[in-house]
């Protein structure tokens, strides 16, 4: 019963359930979406039913009362049939919710968190901006106090969820001369973009949250991947936000935006995981079933092994990802396993995508097979929080501490 | 408002078995389980029936080793209340020595309904509900595709070749349900999390005696390659001669 190191039998019952939302409700519109670029509102509303938006916080928070690991898996088995429905679980919860679990006061979670676990609202995370990627202790955008409120000026970049979400998490320079440590956060809120969507299903718009006049969405990204997934610029034109929205004390945005990002790095491997995954058992059934020069091509050596190589590779990933949220959910440092899961999982994403679709021959590159919207869907784990060069980065310092200076 | 559903754990069908060595059943290696696919839509059916009610009770029982405790955590964490284990070190090709077995757990019990599968997918048999309303002596309806309780009555649908019937019996009864009824919803993550505390009752299964044995189970024969007689319209008589003569199709 149990086939894993790390699941009991409660995440294989987690695992079973979502394995099989995904396989009846997410996979057969997953085409479909990607073309459209729509948001996949009435699937959302589901996985907010199945408990999918707020797996790891407590159930008097309005959380599944889960684990990590947990977490993960339905990450994992999300992306194996689309990475849009799975990054939405992922930044929602991790990017959108976690930085008012952990660093907000009880009466910030106790508004805010019981409507984003519940996926009532969707959340996110504003920390990217036009001139401040991977450097994102060059935040640009300002917040100056002015009483009982402060005044944000600025603009975000990439930002998920940035339309249809109402709750956003986001970076300001409260004191420009205190670099990092001049960096505080706040909680944003507005109206989604797709109001009478939401309206119509129930789901998307809470309407006790004040939208914030000068707070807005700006244009949606049209991307390689991710496609269903809802990317757009933040906009904040002297936007009012009362101090009761700060979250943490002034100066500390920086160090709790690091933390945030740690524990998303684990989401993108996990996701990155599926896709590879999904691509895999795409390619195997087709290995089984194509015939050339009279027989199924997998029985070619240079088939076989290049499946083999997949699969050893997507076993050695799996063991990263359940390590790095295994040590998170324990209490121990996880910040350089993150960054290694996130790193290996997301570049071997790349590779076995691409081998899938190698695998299908012509068909791999037309829309008739699923395989080439696993490699679009794959580039972006290299990418998102944090490049495969900042992972690098990060984990250096890891391996370097106490030896070099800074 | 008491129901009691009886689920079988059976194999994933949809892919590839083989015939276990013995030739008397499959070989359960490297196969999923699951509830059979007619228990599903009847705990989901009966599911539904509790909350349109707003009171009473949704018991799953479930005859086998200790296996099928997967199958009854994952209708409790569907919603049903609890879960009865009638424990046997397998479970037996005649569906009467079963249906004896669940019939002295179900007498008794107070049960206002029971609830089948129409047929399980994997022997498809089809005889434990009716033999288990024998036995109690309780009226059977089969093969409901839809149901409803009112006022100590049920009524219940019936789907026939092109047409359909309703039909309205007395409770204490035995349905056993189509599919068409409802569609098993997803346990959700609190469902999943709730079943760990549900009662889950382990007791010996009192199996009845056995009538039939299974002699031997097999895989059909594989079907012959096709023949290419000929192209085009020349080819037409031969064909039929071949359906006629040899394939007496015509």
């Amino acid at each position: 019963m149990h086939d894993s190191l790390y699941f009991a039998e409660q995440h294989l019952a987690v695992r079973e359930m979502v394995r099989a939302f995904a396989r009846d409700q997410v996979a057969p519109v997953a085409a479909r979406f990607d073309e459209s670029q729509e948001f996949p509102w009435e699937n959302v509303k589901t996985m907010g039913e199945l408990g999918l938006l707020g797996i790891p916080w407590s159930e008097e928070l309005g959380g599944a009362g889960l684990d990590t690991l947990s977490f993960m898996i339905a990450i994992e088995e999300t992306a194996k049939v689309c990475a849009s429905h799975s990054i939405t679980i992922s930044a929602h919860t991790t990017l959108g919710t976690s930085p008012i679990v952990n660093f907000g006061t009880d009466e910030q979670r106790a508004r805010y968190v019981p409507i984003l676990a519940s996926g009532r609202v969707l959340g996110g995370f504003g920390l990217t901006e036009p001139g401040a990627g991977s450097d994102a202790g060059g935040t640009r955008t300002t917040a100056v106090r002015k009483g009982d409120r402060y005044i944000l000026n600025g603009t975000k970049r990439f930002i998920t969820h940035g339309g249809v979400g109402e709750v956003f998490v986001v970076t300001a320079v409260t004191d420009p001369a205190a670099g990092t440590r001049g960096i505080s956060s706040f909680i944003l809120t507005k109206e989604s973009c797709d109001r009478a969507l939401a309206d119509s299903l129930g789901v998307g718009h809470d309407a006790s949250l004040p939208a914030m006049p000068g707070f807005r969405s700006g244009k949606k990204e049209d991307k390689l991947g991710w496609r269903a997934s809802d990317t757009r610029e933040l906009i904040f034109e002297d936007v009012e936000v009362p101090v009761e929205n700060r979250l943490g004390e002034e100066g500390k945005g920086f160090i709790n935006f690091m933390k945030t990002l740690d524990a998303g790095r684990v989401g993108i491997a996990a996701l990155s995981i599926g896709v590879a995954q999904g691509a895999f058992e795409q390619a195997v059934a087709y290995a089984g079933t194509r015939k050339q020069f009279g027989k199924a091509i997998g029985e070619f050596q240079a088939i076989g092994f290049a499946l083999a190589d997949m699969a050893t590779e997507i076993e050695a990933g799996r063991h990263l990802v359940y390590h790095a949220a295994w040590l998170a959910q324990n209490g121990h440092p996880y910040g350089k396993e993150a960054a290694m899961a996130k790193l290996f999982c997301s570049e071997l994403a790349m590779r076995a995508t691409i081998k899938a679709i190698q695998v299908h021959g012509g068909y791999g590159y037309t829309k008739d097979y699923p395989v080439e919207r696993f490699m679009r869907d794959a580039k972006i784990g290299e990418i998102g929080e944090g490049t495969s060069e900042i992972q690098r980065l990060v984990i250096s310092r890891h391996l370097l501490k106490g030896l070099i200076e800074g | 408002m008491k129901i009691a559903v009886c689920i079988k754990r059976v194999p994933d069908m949809d892919v590839r078995f083989k015939i276990a060595p013995d030739a008397k059943g499959v070989d359960e290696s490297g196969l999923k389980f699951d509830i059979s696919d007619f228990d599903g839509y009847a705990v989901e059916a009966a599911l539904q029936m509790k909350e349109k009610l707003g009171v009473g009770e949704v018991v799953t029982i479930a005859l086998g080793p200790d296996s099928v405790q997967e199958i009854l955590r994952k209708a409790m964490s569907m919603g049903v209340d609890r879960s009865v284990q009638l424990k046997a070190d397998a479970v037996p090709a005649d569906s009467y020595a079963i249906a004896t077995a669940l019939a002295a757990e179900l007498q008794g019990g107070g049960y206002d309904l029971i609830m089948f599968g129409r047929m399980s997918i994997d022997t498809a048999h089809g005889a434990t509900g009716a033999m288990v309303a024998e036995l109690l002596g309780l009226p059977c309806v089969t093969a409901c595709s839809r149901l409803e309780i009112a006022d100590g009555k049920g009524t219940a649908r019936r789907e026939l070749e092109g047409a359909y019937e309703t039909l309205t019996f007395p409770l204490p009864a035995v349905v056993t349900i189509d599919e068409g009824i409802a569609r098993p919803r997803y346990p959700s993550l609190k469902g999943i999390m709730a079943a760990k505390k549900k009662p889950l009752d382990t007791k010996p299964a009192q199996l009845g005696a056995t009538a039939f044995t299974l002699d031997t189970m097999a895989l059909p024969p594989e079907r012959a390659a096709g023949r290419i007689i000929g192209e085009g319209v020349a080819a037409v008589p031969e064909l039929v001669r071949l359906l006629k003569e040899e394939a007496k199709v015509l």
